[in-house]
């Protein structure tokens, strides 16, 4: 016998109402990940010991300043994702949980602001 | 009314209990070098923060990185996003249903290990070769 409602067994949304939204963007992000950083470590390999001249002709270049905001949109979103399973299964009080969850998601966001604020300006020269 | 009382339930053994396998060392490893990695991607955002703000900061960035313990916090991040990349591509082929056989299981995981290390190898001797 099972306990579900028609509704909630079509829905599919499981207790946590989210289905499996978290799992997916996970794997998308992922995916998206692959290329990009093969990009990034491109990236980095030219520009290691580079003058920040050398760094603000490269961002001038709109394909590489969208490259590594796509970058930095996509690992960030996943590595927010990931950081969010090791909260859940490690932080087990209520408030020190839900406090680390909030702490996870504003920070990762901060980063990635900065990130394509820092993009932004170079790559406009400003 | 009936006094209410935790029953006396097995426990699941602890870590310490299980013999270490590959297999599951390998996970372990997985979330170890992802947690790294949130780290390395503060970094990163750091440099380019820092590339942003003026000559003088950037090139003390720069010289963080250029420093031998910079050089060793990049090279463990080479290896770390080497490592959770190639065990993503075997989470995502897991995805699709395939390869859970054990030998292959087995087989991935030792493909990993060895790919991480020397895939990690090679990148920095290009990056040495750039730098010279």
């Amino acid at each position: 016998m099972s306990m579900r409602t028609p509704l909630g067994k079509v829905r599919g949304l499981g207790s946590a109402r989210d289905g499996t939204h978290h799992w997916w963007m996970q794997r998308v992000t992922a995916i998206a990940n692959l290329p990009l950083m093969v990009f990034l470590v491109i990236f980095i390999l030219s520009h290691l010991g580079a003058t920040r001249a050398a760094v603000l002709a490269s961002l001038a270049n709109p394909f590489v300043a969208i490259l590594l905001a796509l970058t930095m949109i996509s690992v960030l979103w996943h590595m927010r994702l990931g950081l969010q399973v090791v909260i859940e299964d490690y932080v087990h009080g209520h408030a020190t949980k839900l406090g680390a969850l909030l702490a996870n998601t504003f920070f990762t966001a901060a980063l990635g602001v900065a990130a394509l604020y820092a993009i932004l300006k170079m790559s406009f020269g400003l | 009314m009936a006094q209410s009382k935790t029953p006396e339930r097995p426990l699941s053994p602890h870590l310490q209990i299980y013999r270490p396998m590959l297999t599951m060392m390998m996970s372990i490893i997985h979330r170890a070098t992802g947690i790294a990695l949130y780290l390395g991607v503060v970094l990163l955002v750091w440099w380019l923060t820092g590339a942003a703000t003026s000559d003088q900061y950037f090139d003390m960035v720069q010289g963080f990185f250029g420093h031998w313990f910079g050089r060793l916090v990049l090279f463990g991040f080479t290896w770390a996003l080497l490592h959770h990349a190639l065990g993503g591509l075997r989470h995502l082929l897991w995805d699709t249903g395939r390869g859970f056989d054990l030998p292959v299981v087995e087989l991935m995981a030792r493909a990993n290990l060895g790919l991480s290390v020397v895939l990690t190898i090679v990148l920095w001797i290009i990056g040495y070769g750039v730098m010279a």
